[in-house]
């Protein structure tokens, strides 16, 4: 080890931080997989708050765009964790609305206990999970073109299903209180109670993914499927538990939704394929898989839904918005791959 | 030369009606380089695969500390001591040093089910194992494992074998990919590994490599042992003809040297172009 000993300094150059290894540093949080999400975030409260009012950030304001990022977030996370152990899951645009007409043909239509229709929605969520988990793992068949085929199989299948059982595709569904207060209630008349269910995720994500060790398997599997195999990680129990969250959370969301406004509609999702990667991206996952964090996704769904509610509190023409946000993803991935690159080209620079 | 530690008699293996592997019979022993040599498709990776239990044989015995055993796959391979490197190491590239080291075995603190990764834990053995080693300039783990050399990655690696108990360490073309300098680097684990009292089979088609740390050699022909000799029998020249399959290279050489004589200083054109 003679030739290249400590005291020499690094070939790979270029440490664009000038950071002290112990403790806090700046550098050091530029270095993280959110840095990107934190920084389009705070671009983007201060361009709304600029060129809008600060109206959006009061109750009525905020609430605009928390709703929409806790109906989002909560796909969002699953998503990104499939992002990073690799794969993809687009099969969701069509399971949120599978999973709000399950609970409604089951407790509206045919007037069924309501606790029976939530079961009856996750567990709907569980299978197709399990259909693209096991077909994944089984045939190697790219995860994008499996969940498309189950994208097109559910929105068929519910489709087909609720005009053969209820002759239409748009059904009423009247909840009890406690299912109402728990899923569906707009907390102080604006809040959808979908907000605290998308906080209390988050916390548990952020604790399963960084700090228990399952979140390690995850970022193995992400970073070289082989070697995490080799290592003793059960990858396709693993990818099939992915898949099966992302599809349980789509119909959770497509549940509460159904709840919250008391019908439900064979066609409301598809966006969320779109927005939901997004989200993801923006907040620092890499598309290739291995990298990636929940405070960054969490950062990056509050930023979308910012972009996306912010338009109405500017006098800018709604027909706007798309721009900003294909803008703003851009940005955020140009900004992420730099900050990525900065964090692999790191090494303390105390010698 | 001690016991081996593991033995292989008369393996053979076959996919359908292909055999990639036949009659192979090996000692490897600990404190010992084995150094399997072999040209491209001579059956190396399927060996190595038998070895660490991706495959079963067809047939034969292999024979670990004395006692016949058969593997259910890596895991169990792996949890009696057999460790396998990849070429490129076996890392995750956007992964901590820390982390990546303990992928699989993670260790936690606290109770119940509120047990969190240790990554200062984590960092400080994974920083130690590898300095002990010899790589000194590795002194953070939460650096991401992408940013070091192909070299360090290696060792990397191997001391993560080490670490963790194994008493056969398979190399994979570990050097295949590196540079000069990097690839010395990697050698000087190697002989360190084998210093600590590990058995390591190392595969490689450089014969340079090879005769570095070697003090055992195996040459693979078509799934078959072609020569099995020990440290100082064999010159590189013979060593390197018997990979080629017995077409020496001396041989080659003067073939391209006449005709180039004989041709004008031209080389040996495709017949049929010339017309």
């Amino acid at each position: 080890m003679s030739s290249k000993t400590a005291s020499q300094p690094l070939a790979m150059g270029q440490t664009s931080t000038s950071s002290n290894v112990s403790g806090f540093s700046v550098g050091g949080l530029f270095r993280r997989p959110e840095a990107g999400a934190f920084l389009g975030l705070f671009g983007v409260f201060a361009f709304f708050l600029v060129f809008g009012s600060i109206d959006f950030l009061k109750p009525a304001g905020a609430a605009s765009w928390l709703n929409v990022a806790a109906n989002l977030g909560i796909v969002a996370f699953p998503i990104g964790l499939l992002m990073i152990a690799g794969e993809l899951d687009i099969s969701i645009g069509s399971m949120i609305p599978a999973g709000s007409m399950t609970v409604a043909i089951i407790s509206g239509y045919y007037e069924l206990p309501i606790w029976l229709g939530i079961a009856a929605s996750l567990a709907l969520g569980v299978f197709v999970g399990l259909v693209n988990g096991i077909l994944v793992v089984r045939t190697n068949v790219p995860s994008l073109i499996v969940t498309l085929g189950t994208l097109f199989a559910v929105a068929g299948l519910v489709l087909g299903l609720s005009v053969l059982l209820t002759g239409t595709t748009s059904v009423a569904l009247k909840a009890p209180a406690l299912a109402k207060y728990l899923f569906g209630q707009f907390v102080a008349n604006t809040f959808q109670v979908i907000i605290f269910w998308w906080l209390a995720l988050t916390a548990l994500y952020v604790y399963v993914v960084h700090y228990s060790p399952w979140g390690n398997w995850i970022f193995a599997m992400g970073g070289d499927k082989i070697s995490a195999r080799n290592a003793g990680i059960p990858t396709a129990r693993l990818t099939i538990a992915l898949f099966v969250l992302s599809s349980t959370s789509a119909a959770f969301v497509g549940m509460c939704q159904a709840i919250l406004f008391n019908s439900a509609q064979v066609s409301a999702g598809m966006s969320f394929i779109f927005n939901s990667i997004i989200s993801v991206v923006v907040g620092g996952v890499l598309l290739t898989g291995g990298f990636g964090s929940i405070i960054g996704i969490f950062f990056g769904t509050i930023t979308f839904a910012v972009v996306n509610q912010g338009i109405y509190f500017t006098s800018f023409d709604r027909n706007w918005s798309s721009l900003i946000i294909g803008v703003m993803l851009l940005l955020a991935v140009l900004m992420n791959n730099t900050f990525r690159s900065m964090a692999l080209s790191y090494s303390p620079k105390k010698k | 030369m001690s016991a081996p530690i593991l033995k292989l008699r008369n393996i053979c293996k076959s996919f359908g009606p292909i055999d990639v592997l036949n009659d192979i019979s090996l000692d490897i022993c600990p404190g010992e380089v084995l150094c399997l040599l072999g040209d491209n498709g001579a059956g190396k990776s399927t060996l190595i695969k038998t070895l660490s239990g991706v495959y079963r044989p067809t047939s034969g015995t292999m024979e670990m500390d004395g006692k016949a055993v058969e593997f259910n796959g890596p895991r169990d391979a792996s949890s009696r001591g057999i460790a396998t490197v990849h070429q490129f190491g076996g890392t995750f590239p956007l992964m901590s040093i820390g982390r990546s080291f303990f992928v699989g075995v993670e260790p936690t603190r606290g109770w119940g089910p509120f047990k969190v990764f240790d990554r200062k834990k984590a960092n400080e053995i994974a920083i130690h194992a590898i300095q002990d080693f010899g790589i000194t300039r590795i002194d953070d783990g939460d650096r991401l494992v992408g940013g070091l050399s192909g070299g360090e990655r290696q060792s990397l690696a191997i001391a993560r074998a080490v670490h963790f108990g194994a008493k056969v360490l398979i190399l994979d073309e570990p050097t295949a990919a590196l540079g000069v300098k990097q690839a010395t680097h990697v050698l000087r684990i190697v002989n360190e590994a084998k210093r600590r009292g590990l058995a390591v089979v190392f595969i490689t088609h450089q014969v340079m490599h090879a005769m570095a740390v070697g003090d055992h050699f195996a040459v693979l022909i078509r799934g078959a042992i072609a020569a099995d000799f020990r440290k100082g029998e064999k010159t590189r020249e013979e060593i390197t003809d018997l990979m080629a399959g017995g077409e020496t290279m001396a041989e080659l050489e003067a073939q391209i040297d006449g005709y180039m004589t004989a041709h004008d200083g031209h080389a040996p054109q495709i017949a049929g172009a010339a017309v």
